[in-house]
């Protein structure tokens, strides 16, 4: 047996781990936000001192009901929080409430884009015929985060501190099927997964502060003499970047393969690991080996009453679902029919872009030129001064405004840049008034007719040509006009020659 | 007569009145403390200065004519696993030995809301484990009945310290009979609610389904003061019920239609039973029936579940709501100097802590709970118990269907003798056989003293309720020591046996 001729197939399973936007935690109301000094958002209740009590926090389950709808999971009309019991320094009750065997959602899946990666051609077929491939996933439930260990062991001495800021933050876990079978499946899977949580204000998203963090389950099954035959699981802990997910799993696979080669050790006759990811050194590092699943005990909490979710309730959530990046994939590609590339780098730029183009077609700009001046003009302003489409100092009606003065030839592409940035500069501005500042008047009615009149006697042959019903030969007379008066708009100028070519046969 | 010094409705009258100050009042305590809690040990705390201090406020309020609660000025003792920001709240444990909460429980909020003044913390057993007041770092409560006997546990220091006199009332923990066994051993009146009626926040945990505070007192009038005071909806505890609160003070003495009480036929013909509390049991079943009652026998077929039920359902909980105490975060650390295994200087600081921290009996229940949620032993234990459970509760709402009440005994017999149990756990949870089902159902339940036996050691009678219905128990509890002529008497603490 040889590395080359070894087939097999790589099998991922993900636990993503996504932070609840919520203002407070799970269980108390101590605030969440990140970055702050150690243990300054802490209660009672969060720090488990005796004699105190959780209370839940509705808007967790409002937040995780919908992330579930959003996944096409079954949300739980009865749910319940179990004790996982288990002792560490930064879990200050001993215990991480959670859910055992009631989860709130269950049985979804996400579909991902298949070669979404410099697949030009699939990006450019109908939305109809994308490549998509559904992963299902099992199930998602809540529980509360722990704190934060800090070792500091130079000099010799080992000192430790622990920041209850983040203990008793709503997490939710989602769990997926072993569906995936590449690091780049898990990459685009954990992608899309940030991105349907952040439209849905469900996260946000922050991969830097960890609001997403993910355990990636991998092995592969191998074909060996004509069965197949697994490596051992592996539990890849902690990524929390979609890098170090594509990364880790890419090295584990290497990992296992040689490791298979060289040792012929297969599923079930060594323990199941857990390895770290080290980012640094690009590889995975042996953290634990278990013989047995850890036995945490669990139990009902009696200190929570179960959540009942009616059906209205469920109703609600599946509402409040409703604008996932899919969602608006089909509005910008199916219905306004952009391009699959440029649709996506639109969806990748979050909701509120999406929204912000979708404002400008509401308005009456063309699907097209919207998306090219979204996709240049606005996102190059965006990057280069670090701002969210939130800070954009032109609404979308002006904008419009300006963009439908080039479909109907009162300015000229580069005319309507140079309005833009007045536009940017003048924030009163309407979108006529930088076009007057760039010395673009409007030629008076009975100025155009004159104009047109010459232009007519002078060009007999334009309008035979037109008279014998070739209408797209008045075009001819635009240059002309353009020439005795710069400021001719090219739209009334064809129109009102076609109007008194009609009226004199 | 008692003195009405000691009771809450008494004193409060002789304060309202103007015929006693609350300093007086607090004075008139404290001085007995200072001369019998050497042999009782009731009191484990006491702040002089912060009762006359509250004491004088509590004065000066009522000269101002602002003191409205019938607990302004009044000295109430509250079990040590109470939290307060005023005393350490140890629940007797060396683990938190000088642990001092930065929140008061919400029955301790209420209590200073009412102007009650906090006199002192009461000794326990460890964690609320137990039934003897005797498993806790400061060593056993006696009796003030008699020296050599327990006070009963685990609230055996707040039921002593109302029989000895130390406080007007007090407060206690209930998770198997906690309230109720000490009242009988000490002839005191104590109060168990319905689960959910008074807020678990700031009461430390030990069996968190089955937990919940309630009051002793020298007689029904007082425990309807301070049930009133503490019951009530709070947010802080989710499973607070939020139903309106009676006007106990109203339910006590309002008039009835005659009462249909049950005598649980389980609790009554136990071999357990000792012959004089049966006698006396039978005496106070005829006081019913002459004041007009109507008694029908019942029957909890499932009685003999609700021991083993109880014992692996409230271990399981322990075990996890005692997982905090790590050495950690606070309380408790052992100095981890000696030996160096495999284990990481943490695992080896957390278990030491644990061993160490701990006494023998909580341990023991710990592992007891541990080892019943195990993988492999859930099933068996824990999921079975809560089937039992199921069925103690159907059995409760099955007797109420044709009863307003349950009559039955609090404890098979007299108060032990202290150390005569304590290295027997069976035989300790043996004792438990006629209050666990109160806690496994939720439901209301309280112990009023009925005589005593043959050595003068108080004899209880329990009385059991369908859900929310204290006031039915306080009225029946009131009309009975109306009828049988009951007053409430103090032991003599000079000639105390010891």
């Amino acid at each position: 047996m040889n590395g080359t001729s070894l087939q097999y197939r790589i099998v991922i399973g993900l636990e993503v781990h996504v932070q609840l936007a919520t203002e407070t935690k799970l269980f108390c109301r101590c605030r969440t936000e990140f970055g702050q000094p150690p243990n300054t958002q802490v209660c009672p209740v969060c720090l488990g001192l005796p004699g105190a009590l959780p209370v839940l926090n509705e808007q967790a389950i409002a937040l995780a009901s919908r992330a579930g709808a959003a996944l096409h999971c079954e949300i739980a009309s009865f749910t319940k929080w179990d004790r996982k019991n288990y002792f560490y320094p930064d879990l200050p009750k001993g215990y991480q409430t959670s859910q055992y065997d009631l989860p709130i959602c269950a049985n979804g899946y996400l579909d991902i884009p298949v070669g979404i990666e410099g697949g030009d051609s699939i990006d450019d077929a109908p939305v109809s015929q994308r490549m998509r491939k559904r992963i299902r996933i099992l199930r998602a439930h809540l529980e509360e985060d722990a704190g934060k260990s800090m070792h500091d062991e130079h000099a010799g001495r080992a000192d430790s501190r622990i920041d209850l800021n983040r203990a008793g933050t709503p997490l939710l876990e989602i769990v997926s099927e072993p569906d995936l079978s590449s690091a780049a499946e898990a990459k685009d899977y954990m992608t899309e997964m940030r991105l349907i949580m952040v439209y849905l204000g469900v996260s946000d998203g922050n991969m830097q502060e960890g609001s997403l963090r993910a355990d990636a389950n991998v092995n592969l099954h191998i074909d060996r003499d004509g069965t197949t035959v697994a490596t051992p699981i592996v539990e890849i802990k902690n990524l929390n970047s979609f890098r170090a997910v594509e990364r880790a799993i890419e090295f584990e696979v290497e990992r296992q393969k040689s490791e298979f080669l060289r040792t012929g050790l297969t599923k079930g006759q060594v323990p199941k690991q857990t390895r770290g990811w080290n980012d640094v050194l690009g590889q995975t590092e042996l953290q634990r080996e278990k013989e047995e699943v850890s036995d945490y005990r669990y139990f009902p909490c009696p200190d929570l009453v179960p959540v009942i979710l009616d059906e209205a309730y469920r109703d609600r959530a599946r509402q409040d679902a409703a604008g996932t990046p899919t969602y608006y994939r089909d509005q910008l590609i199916e219905t306004h029919q952009l391009r699959a590339a440029d649709a996506e780098v639109l969806i990748q730029q979050g909701r509120d872009s999406v929204e912000y183009y979708l404002a400008l077609i509401a308005n009456g700009a063309t699907a097209k030129r919207a998306s090219a001046w979204m996709l240049q003009d606005i996102l190059r302003y965006l990057n280069d001064k670090g701002v969210s489409i939130g800070e954009y100092p032109i609404q979308p009606p002006k904008l419009a405004q300006l963009l439908k003065s080039i479909d109907g030839g009162r300015v000229d592409t580069s005319q309507a840049k140079q309005a833009l940035t007045l536009l940017l500069e003048h924030s009163d501005w309407t979108a006529e008034q930088s076009i007057d500042a760039l010395g673009i008047v409007r030629v008076d009615d009975s100025e155009m007719d004159t104009l047109c009149d010459l232009l007519l006697s002078e060009n007999p042959d334009v309008v035979e040509k037109v008279k014998a019903g070739n209408a797209k030969a008045v075009a001819a007379l635009v240059g002309q006009a353009k020439k005795r008066n710069r400021n001719a708009d090219p739209r009334v100028v064809q129109e009102l020659c076609l109007k008194k070519i009609a009226e004199r046969s | 007569m008692i003195d009405p010094r000691f009771t809450v409705h008494g004193a409060s009258r002789l304060l309202a009145s103007g015929a006693l100050s609350s300093r007086e009042l607090v004075a008139f305590f404290l001085e007995r403390i200072d001369r019998w809690n050497g042999q009782v040990n009731a009191m484990i705390a006491i702040d002089r200065e912060l009762a006359f201090e509250s004491a004088d406020a509590c004065d000066a309020m009522r000269d101002r004519g602002e003191a409205e609660s019938p607990l302004c000025g009044i000295p109430i003792a509250l079990k040590d696993n109470l939290c307060t920001r005023a005393y350490t709240t140890s629940c007797a444990s060396r683990m938190l030995e000088n642990y001092v909460s930065p929140f008061d429980a919400h029955v301790v909020e209420r209590l200073r809301q009412a102007g009650a003044i906090l006199i002192g913390k009461t000794n326990l057993d460890e964690f609320a484990m137990g039934g003897s007041t005797e498993t806790g770092i400061f060593g056993p409560s006696h009796n003030p009945w008699s020296s050599d006997r327990t006070c009963g546990g685990s609230s055996g220091g707040s039921a002593a310290a109302i029989a000895a006199g130390f406080a007007s009332g007090s407060l206690g923990t209930d998770t198997g009979g906690s309230i109720r066994q000490p009242a009988a051993f000490c002839g005191v009146c104590g109060i168990k609610p319905t689960y959910g009626r008074v807020s678990r926040y700031g009461l430390i945990a030990y069996g968190s389904s089955l937990d919940v505070a309630g009051a002793f007192a020298h007689d029904i009038e007082d425990l309807a003061l301070i049930l009133q005071c503490i019951s009530g909806h709070d947010p802080r505890d989710s499973t607070s019920l939020d139903v309106p609160v009676p006007d106990f003070q109203a339910e006590v003495k309002a008039t009835r239609a005659p009462l249909r009480v049950g005598i649980i036929r389980e609790h009554l013909d136990s071999d357990g039973l000792h012959p004089e509390m049966r006698q006396a049991l039978l005496e106070a079943i005829e006081v019913f029936r002459s004041s007009g009652a109507t008694i029908v026998d019942v029957s909890l077929p499932h009685t003999k579940y609700s021991i083993p039920a109880y014992y692996i359902i409230a271990p399981c909980e322990a075990s996890s709501n005692l997982a905090r105490y790590d050495g950690v975060h606070y309380g408790f650390r052992a100095d981890k100097t000696h030996s160096v295994g495999k284990e990481s200087p943490l695992e080896e600081m957390m278990e030491s802590t644990r061993s160490e921290g701990f006494g023998p009996e909580v341990r023991r229940r710990i592992l007891l709970g541990t080892y019943a949620l195990s993988a492999g032993y859930y099933d068996a234990y824990y999921l079975k118990a809560l089937k039992v459970r199921r069925m103690i509760r159907n059995d409760y709402d099955a007797a109420f269907e044709n009863v307003d009440l349950l009559l039955g005994p609090t404890t098979p017999n007299a108060p032990f003798r202290l150390g005569e149990k304590v290295n027997d756990p069976v035989q300790l949870y043996l004792e438990d056989l006629f209050t666990v089902g109160a806690n496994l159902a939720g439901i209301p339940a309280i112990s009023i003293p009925i005589g005593r036996n043959g050595d003068g050691l108080p004899i209880g009678m329990q009385l059991q309720a369908p859900p929310l219905q204290e006031g039915t128990l306080l009225a029946a509890g009131y009309q009975f020591h109306r009828e049988s002529g009951y007053q409430p008497t103090l032991p003599d603490m000079d000639g105390m046996k010891s």
